[in-house]
C-alpha cells in the first residue's frame, strides 16, 4: 500500500472540508505532492483534479516536485532581514551553485526561502530539515555546508 | 511527558476543583496542590524553557545535557520542560530550584555551561556571570545578592496577565494547570451564567479584539448569538503569518490549557458546540501541545457532550493549514478551513450571520481568548480598570530588531512607545541612534522619532492614522535604509496578495516595481528601470491611495500603509534615492560608488581582472580608475583588494 492510500484510510468518509489537512499530511510522508497522489486524493474526496490542483498551488507551503536530501530554509522575517539574511542568502547560493528556489543535480541541497519562523530572537536564523541553526554568519555557513558535504562524501 | 497518560489522580483534582468550586481543600490535598505548584518541592527542580525560541537557540542540547549531569552525579531532581518567559535575547534559559530556596534563573545556558553551573547550584554556590535573577516568592529563601526578576528593566514595566504561567506551568500536564485554578472559570460559566450574561460581563470589561481592528469581541459575539441557526462556529484564528510576530505561538507553547479555556468560553457564550483551532503546521511544536492539551481536556470531561452536566456541548478540533498572510482576514480563513483557496470575500454579509458552511460563525484571535479566563475570574471591572479608559487590559508585543532585549512582552495599555524601546527593550543596540519602529506586521505604519512619546492605545493610534495590528514591534537603528524596509514589506505583501481584486494584484506589483527601481541603478536603456524612477517621483504615493480605497479586504486596504507612513515621515530618504542615486546607510547595495585611492593603489591589476563589467582600467603598477557608467556597484573590486585602496563614497 502507497503511504497516500495509508492517509485516505485515515480520513476514511471524510469531506472536501479536509482537503488542506489530507495535502499536509501527504506531504508529510512523500516530501511532496505527486499528480498520482492528488489524483487518488480527487477520486477519494469526490473533487475534479483541477480544483484540488487549484488549492494546492494557492498556498506556498506545497511542492509538486521531490524534495532535496538537505532542504535549507532561509528566514525571509522582517528581524532576520534587518540583520542580513540577504548576505546569507548570496553565500548560500555561492557555495551551492545554485539559486533559491532551486535543487542541485545531485539532489542534495535545495534553498527555499520561508516565512518568520517565529525565532526572531535569534536572527538570523536558517533551518535544515527540522534543524535550527540560530545566528548564523557567513563563515559558519561555510563550515555547516563543508560538513554536511564530507558526510555525503563529495 | 509528552502524551502523559491521565491518571486517577487527575479525575480527583477535577472532581475536588472543579465540582466545589471556592471550597476548602483538605490539608491532604492541599499538598498535592502545592507540589503541582511547586511550593512545597521534594527534590531539586531545574527548569528548561523548551519553546521554538529557545529550541532555536539550543534548548534541547542543554535539557540533554541536564539529563547527563543528573545521570552520571546520581542526583535525585525534577527536570521540568516549560514554556518561554519571554526574554528570547537571552535563551536557552535554565532554572534552578532546591528545596526551601527561591527558583534562579540563568541565561544563555549552552549545553557545555550545564556541569559548571549546576556543580555550583547544587554546592550552595550561584555563579553570578550567568545569573539573570531570581523568581518573587516570599514563602523561600531567597539567594543573596541576586536580583529579583520583577526588578529587572526587561520585566520591571510588564504587567504579565496572560503571560502569567508561561515558562512555570508545564504545558503538557493538564494537573498543573487545574492547579493553578484552570478550567475553573469555564465551569463557573457554564453552571451560573446564561449566555447573554457572558456576553454582557465581556461588554462591560471593554475586551477588544487583538487581531488587529480591535473592535469589541463582545459585539460580533451578540450578532453571532442573536442570528438564528440550527449550527454555529467559534475559530480561533492560529494563523500567524506576520513576519517578526510570534506572540499566538508562544502562548499556545507556554500554556495550551488556557486556550483551550477561553475557546469553551466564547463557544458558550455564541452559542456553539464546534470549535475549530485553525493553525500553522510549521508551528509544530504548538501543534503537538494543543493535540496533547485537547486530548486530556477530553479525556477528563472538560470537552465532549453535556460538560459538567450543564448540557453544553463542545467539539474542539485542531484543523492545521498550510497557512498565508491573506487567511489573516476572516472570510479567508473561513474560506481556507472549508478546504478551498483562502480568498477573502467582499462584506456583508458578515461571517458573524453567514460565515463557516454559510452558518453563523465568530473569528477570534488566539489572544483575544486567552483573556478571557481572567476576565470571568476577576470580573469585568477589573480588567477595566487595566490600561487607558477605552483600551483596556494589557498587548502583548513581539519586540525585535535593534534593541539591547528581545522578546516576547506583555504592557498594559497606555505605555509609551519610548518606554517599551528604553527602558524593557533597553534602548537601542551598540549606543546606535533610534531611527522608526515598525508597529502592526508588514502592512503597519513606519512611526518616527517625532511619535516616541505616544501612548499605545487603539483610539490615539487611529486618531494619528496609525494601525495597532497584532502585535509585531521591530526597532529599527540609524543603520537601516527606510526605502529598502519599504520595500521589503512591499515584496512581501505583493507576493502574498491573493490575487482577487485588481488593485491590490497590480498595485502592490506596481509599487515593488518603482521601489525596486530607486534602489538599483540603471545598467543599461532596456526594461522600465527609467520610467519607474520618474513614477516614484510622480505616483508613488497617488498609487497607494488608491490601492488603500479600492482594495477588497484588509490585505490591500492595509497594504500601501508602509509607503504612504514612510513617504509621509522619511520623505528625504526617498529624494536622496531618486535624485542623488545614493543610500546614506549604503544598506541598497546597488547605489553605491567606489573609487580607487590614487596614492594608495599599487596597480596590482586584481581589480580590472575580476570585475565582471571591464570597468576598471589602469596598467600595470599605475593606479586604475573606475568607469562610473559602466560600474554596477557590485563590489567584487572593493572585496578583492588587497591593499584597502577603494573606498566607498
Amino acid at each position: 500500500m502507497t503511504n497516500v492510500e495509508d492517509v485516505l484510510i485515515r480520513h476514511k468518509g471524510s469531506e472536501r472540508q479536509n482537503l488542506l489537512p489530507i495535502l499536509l499530511e501527504v506531504q508529510e510522508v512523500d516530501g511532496y505532492l505527486s499528480e498520482e497522489a492528488l489524483t487518488s486524493i480527487g477520486k477519494h474526496l469526490m473533487v475534479p483534479i483541477s480544483k484540488i490542483y487549484a488549492v494546492a498551488t494557492f498556498y506556498d507551503f506545497f511542492r509538486f516536485s521531490p524534495q532535496a536530501k538537505y532542504r535549507i530554509k532561509l528566514c525571509k522575517g522582517t528581524a532576520c532581514h534587518m540583520i542580513g539574511s540577504e548576505t546569507l542568502l548570496e553565500e548560500l547560493e555561492k557555495q551551492l551553485e545554485i539559486s533559491q528556489g532551486d535543487i542541485s543535480s545531485d539532489r542534495l541541497f535545495s534553498i527555499e526561502l520561508t516565512q518568520c519562523m517565529g525565532a526572531c530572537g535569534q536572527a538570523p536564523v536558517i533551518k535544515i530539515n527540522d534543524k535550527f541553526y540560530p545566528e548564523v554568519s557567513k563563515k559558519e555557513i561555510v563550515d555547516i555546508i563543508s560538513g554536511i558535504k564530507a558526510k555525503e562524501g563529495k | 511527558m509528552e502524551n502523559s497518560s491521565i491518571n486517577t489522580s487527575t479525575q480527583q483534582l477535577v472532581d475536588q476543583l472543579l465540582t466545589n468550586i471556592g471550597s476548602e481543600n483538605s490539608p491532604e490535598f492541599q499538598d498535592s496542590i502545592d507540589r503541582l505548584l511547586r511550593h512545597k518541592p521534594g527534590k531539586p527542580v531545574i527548569y528548561i524553557g523548551t519553546g521554538t525560541c529557545g529550541i532555536a537557540a539550543g534548548a534541547d542540547k542543554t535539557l540533554a545535557a541536564v539529563q547527563d549531569y543528573l545521570k552520571k552525579n546520581d542526583i535525585d531532581a525534577e527536570v521540568a520542560e516549560v514554556g518561554c518567559i519571554g526574554l528570547c535575547s537571552a535563551e536557552p534559559l535554565m532554572d534552578f530550584q532546591t528545596p526551601g530556596k527561591a527558583r534562579v534563573s540563568f541565561r544563555e545556558v549552552t549545553a557545555n555551561e550545564v556541569a559548571p553551573i549546576l556543580d555550583g547550584c547544587f554546592s550552595k554556590h550561584i555563579p553570578k556571570e550567568k545569573v539573570l535573577g531570581q523568581f518573587r516568592n516570599d514563602q523561600f529563601e531567597y539567594w543573596e545578592n541576586v536580583p529579583l526578576i520583577n526588578d529587572l528593566p526587561f520585566f520591571k514595566k510588564q504587567q504579565r496577565i496572560l503571560l502569567h504561567d508561561c515558562g512555570e506551568v508545564d504545558p503538557n500536564s493538564l494537573d498543573e494547570y487545574l492547579a493553578r485554578d484552570g478550567y475553573q472559570s469555564f465551569i463557573k460559566t457554564i453552571l451560573n451564567y446564561p449566555p447573554h450574561e457572558v456576553i454582557g460581563i465581556v461588554k462591560e470589561s471593554g475586551l477588544r479584539g487583538r487581531g488587529g481592528g480591535g473592535y469589541l469581541a463582545a459585539d460580533k459575539w451578540k450578532i453571532a448569538r442573536e442570528t438564528f441557526s440550527d449550527k454555529k462556529y467559534l475559530i480561533c484564528n492560529a494563523d500567524e503569518s506576520d513576519p517578526g510576530a510570534y506572540m499566538d505561538r508562544a502562548l499556545i507553547e507556554g500554556n495550551p490549557h488556557k486556550l483551550i479555556e477561553g475557546i469553551a468560553i466564547a463557544a458558550y457564550a455564541i452559542g456553539a458546540s464546534k470549535a475549530y483551532i485553525y493553525i500553522r503546521n510549521e508551528y509544530q511544536l504548538a501543534v503537538s501541545r494543543l493535540k496533547n492539551a485537547i486530548q486530556n481536556a477530553r479525556d477528563v470531561g472538560l470537552l465532549g457532550d453535556n460538560i459538567f452536566n450543564s448540557g453544553f456541548n463542545l467539539q474542539l478540533i485542531l484543523h492545521e493549514s498550510p497557512g498565508a498572510f491573506v487567511c489573516g482576514e476572516e472570510t479567508a480563513l473561513i474560506k481556507s478551513l472549508e478546504g478551498r483557496r483562502g480568498m477573502p470575500r467582499s462584506k456583508p454579509p458578515y461571517p458573524t450571520q453567514k460565515g463557516l458552511f454559510n452558518k453563523p460563525t465568530v473569528v477570534n484571535n488566539v489572544e483575544t481568548l486567552f483573556n478571557l479566563p481572567a476576565i470571568l475570574q476577576h470580573g469585568p471591572q477589573w480588567f477595566k480598570n487595566i490600561g487607558t479608559q477605552k483600551s483596556n487590559g494589557t498587548k502583548l508585543f513581539a519586540l525585535t530588531g535593534d534593541t539591547v532585549n528581545t522578546g516576547l512582552v506583555e504592557v498594559p495599555f497606555g505605555i509609551t512607545i519610548e518606554e517599551l524601546i528604553y527602558e524593557i527593550g533597553g534602548g537601542i543596540k551598540d549606543d546606535r541612534k533610534f531611527k522608526a519602529v515598525q508597529i502592526g506586521g508588514p502592512s503597519g505604519s513606519l512611526i518616527p522619532e517625532s511619535f516616541i512619546d505616544l501612548s499605545i492605545d487603539y483610539d490615539l493610534f487611529s486618531e494619528k492614522n496609525l494601525i495597532m495590528g497584532s502585535g509585531g514591534f521591530v526597532v529599527m537603528d540609524d543603520s537601516t535604509c527606510i526605502v529598502d524596509m519599504v520595500k521589503y514589506f512591499i515584496d512581501f505583501l505583493q507576493k502574498e496578495s491573493c490575487g482577487k481584486c485588481i488593485p491590490c494584484r497590480e498595485g502592490t506589483n506596481r509599487m515593488y516595481e518603482i521601489l525596486n527601481a530607486i534602489t538599483n541603478k540603471p545598467v543599461d536603456g532596456a526594461g522600465h528601470g527609467s520610467l519607474n524612477r520618474f513614477r516614484g517621483v510622480m505616483q508613488l504615493e497617488s498609487l497607494a491611495q488608491v490601492i488603500k480605497e479600492t482594495s477588497l479586504c484588509g490585505l490591500g486596504k492595509t497594504a500601501p500603509n508602509p509607503v504612504l507612513s514612510a513617504l509621509q515621515y522619511f520623505r528625504e530618504e526617498f529624494e536622496e534615492h531618486i535624485y542623488e542615486r545614493k543610500c546614506g546607510t549604503n544598506v541598497c547595495k546597488n547605489l553605491r560608488s567606489f573609487i580607487i585611492s590614487f596614492e594608495r593603489c599599487t596597480g596590482c591589476m586584481m581589480c580590472a581582472k575580476k570585475c565582471p563589467e571591464d570597468a576598471i582600467v589602469g596598467t600595470a603598477r599605475n593606479p586604475h580608475f573606475i568607469l562610473k557608467d559602466k560600474c554596477t556597484s557590485c563590489g567584487i573590486c572593493y572585496d578583492v583588494c588587497k591593499f584597502n585602496a577603494i573606498d566607498l563614497i
